[in-house]
């Protein structure tokens, strides 16, 4: 019997070279361009796929392999979550609405970002690209079903996380997260990849997870904290990718600087506006807080950001005018937010509330500019119209931005006092935006935002059910009385009161 | 500046007026009140005078405001899209020159909201 030859070990480099490389072909019976046909018309010019480097150098046996360890982790996890009645461990009632915004509005844009990178991936002609927008592809999707399973625990204790994926199509606030997704994936591949890969994986993610997690480990909800450990790495590799497409990109033509810079402009102003529930989540919807939305603000996007545009400056780069303008805001947005959800809370899936004395005395020491001079009265009014058994909702349903779809609370940058109207008219027809960057964003591509689905003239237009609340809440598949209106008196809070024996 | 697209790319507006069955769309802010977030959004009909809009839609909409008793509409002044507006009350929305999606807003002197916070 012949002896056997050692198999010889293939070293890392040359894996992913064999693994990730000399995948494609060159068609014979049809032409290139209808086998790509997304690659040209965006005009960014590549000349070598090729130059595509993947610092992580993942492959796909490893791939299966780490995400399969973490599975096995995350699951047992949840199950002792389950056994333990983690439900009660959570700081109090309040938080719980936290993952109700979570669910509703983060979990299916993971869905969305899983379909985004599908097809980003199908559509680059490079092998390098193809495999990262493959994989990250199906981490978005791991994602989701983690979140989904994770939160399917609390959804059998409290109001408001039961139907999640039939409300992102409808409810009016969810059209914001659903609509920035909408947008991206309608937009070329390359678009796509800036917008998400980079604007919002790398740019403002740490805004997103971080908040979240920390948030969750602060208050208990160790499940929470248990997905997002798991979906850490893979954070890390979307963000590495996403730094890769821009440098990429720059690297391959002088041509691409303009239409990236663009983009840039674009979604991280895109990106931001998004995050302002992140911002009112963080401020007024964890009891025991992590940090505030100014502070946040200033550590990952005036100090990280700051430092990445600097630099990115080589490549002709410069930092979005956008994100100067969030920087002027970042004292105001949090609680314009929480008091538009407050206003309009007979109409969400989450309860809402007037922050307690110490919250509020919170917000002044965190916002000392802003909070006592233009808000505190605001909430201590509220707080006296509730004490009278009037508690204030708005009657009325708001305007809206026609890019961003948030209502038009935002106020001008120079002046708090003022709500900042911007307006269009296209081919006869006018449209109104929330700030500048809305306006240049609807202006460079008026076509595309015309046709924006838009919750409050669907209403009005008699395709939500009906003219009445209740016939619109029914149609959100919401429960009238049980996941809406205030915290106080809701069904969740009596339960919670019950389960931990409070009196 | 087009939408870049791989073939012709043209759509109908999904807020034109004929799909909102003889209403037209009319936003109303009120200057300085940020208790109410935003400004509101309301299908009227065109032919609607414009005193119904003050006198049977407004204080529903406003009304929980401490200011809003207090306005001297005599006093009060208005905007169209951020210019000053004079509206004939007696007269309807459309012969007041309010078309499809305008913007109004009224400003009420000396009333600063709440605490003088402009809430």
């Amino acid at each position: 019997m012949d002896a056997k030859a050692p198999r010889k070990k293939l070293n890392l480099k040359d894996r992913y070279r064999h693994l990730t490389r000399g995948l494609e072909w060159d068609p014979s019976y049809q032409p290139r361009e209808k086998i790509y046909p997304y690659i040209e018309y965006e005009g960014i010019k590549i000349h070598d796929w090729d130059k595509w480097e993947d610092p992580f150098r993942l492959t796909m046996d490893s791939y299966w392999k780490y995400q399969g360890e973490k599975e096995r982790k995350l699951y047992a996890i949840i199950d002792a979550f389950a056994q333990n009645n983690g439900h009660l461990n959570v700081s109090n009632e309040r938080y719980i609405n936290v993952l109700k915004l979570f669910i509703q509005g983060v979990s299916p844009l993971e869905y969305a970002a899983h379909r985004g990178f599908a097809h980003a991936g199908r559509a680059f002609p490079g092998a390098g690209p193809r495999i990262a927008a493959e994989m990250q592809s199906i981490d978005e999707l791991r994602h989701f079903q983690t979140q989904a399973h994770t939160i399917s625990n609390y959804n059998k204790y409290y109001n408001g996380m039961h139907d999640p994926g039939h409300m992102h199509g409808r409810v009016w606030y969810l059209s914001v997260p659903k609509s920035f997704f909408d947008d991206a994936m309608s937009a070329g591949p390359f678009e796509f990849m800036v917008a998400t890969g980079f604007a919002f994986e790398y740019v403002l993610t740490n805004l997103l997870f971080v908040p979240f997690m920390s948030g969750a480990a602060y208050n208990g909800d160790m499940a929470t904290v248990n997905f997002g450990f798991s979906a850490q790495s893979d954070e890390s590799r979307h963000m590495t990718l996403g730094l890769e497409v821009i440098k990429f990109l720059l690297e391959q033509d002088p041509d691409n600087l303009p239409i990236v810079q663009g983009w840039l402009d674009k979604w991280c102003w895109r990106g931001t506006r998004l995050l302002s529930l992140v911002a009112a989540m963080m401020d007024y919807m964890l009891p025991k807080k992590v940090m505030s939305w100014g502070e946040a603000w200033e550590m990952y996007v005036e100090e990280n950001g700051g430092a990445l545009f600097k630099d990115l400056e080589r490549y002709g780069i410069t930092m979005p005018e956008a994100l100067k303008t969030a920087t002027i805001e970042k004292e105001h947005i949090s609680h314009q937010t929480w008091a538009t959800l407050y206003n309009y809370g007979a109409a969400a899936a989450f309860h809402t509330w007037v922050p307690t004395p110490e919250e509020m005395d919170w917000q002044s020491e965190k916002y000392p500019n802003t909070f006592d001079k233009y808000y505190r009265p605001r909430f201590e009014h509220w707080a006296e119209m509730e004490k009278a058994g009037e508690r204030f909702y708005n009657q009325t349903l708001p305007m809206l931005c026609q890019t961003c779809q948030i209502p038009m609370f935002f106020t001008e940058p120079s002046d708090p006092t003022k709500i900042c109207y911007r307006e269009s008219d296209y081919k006869g027809n006018k449209y109104h935006t929330c700030s500048d960057h809305c306006k240049t964003i609807f202006d460079n591509e008026p076509e595309k935002y015309i046709q924006a689905w838009l919750p409050v003239h669907q209403i009005y237009q008699g395709n939500c059910g009906g003219a009445g609340l209740e016939d619109v809440l029914k149609w959100y598949h919401f429960n009238m009385g049980r996941d809406n209106m205030d915290i106080n008196g809701s069904e969740d809070q009596r339960n919670f009161n019950m389960w931990k024996g409070n009196t | 500046m087009a939408v870049k697209s791989i073939g012709p790319y043209e759509f109908e507006p999904k807020d034109k007026l004929e799909n909102f069955h003889g209403n037209q769309l009319l936003y109303v802010g009120w200057d300085d009140h940020l208790m109410f977030c935003a400004p509101h959004a309301f299908p009227f009909p065109p032919d609607m005078p414009f005193a119904a809009v003050l006198t049977d839609v407004l204080p529903g909409v406003y009304g929980a405001h401490p200011d809003w008793e207090k306005i001297d509409w005599g006093a009060s002044k208005w905007l169209k899209s951020g210019e000053p507006w004079y509206p004939d009350p007696e007269k309807s929305l459309a012969e007041n020159g309010l078309k499809h999606k305008d913007v109004i807003r009224f400003i009420t002197p000396g009333l600063t909201g709440i605490k003088g916070s402009y809430s």
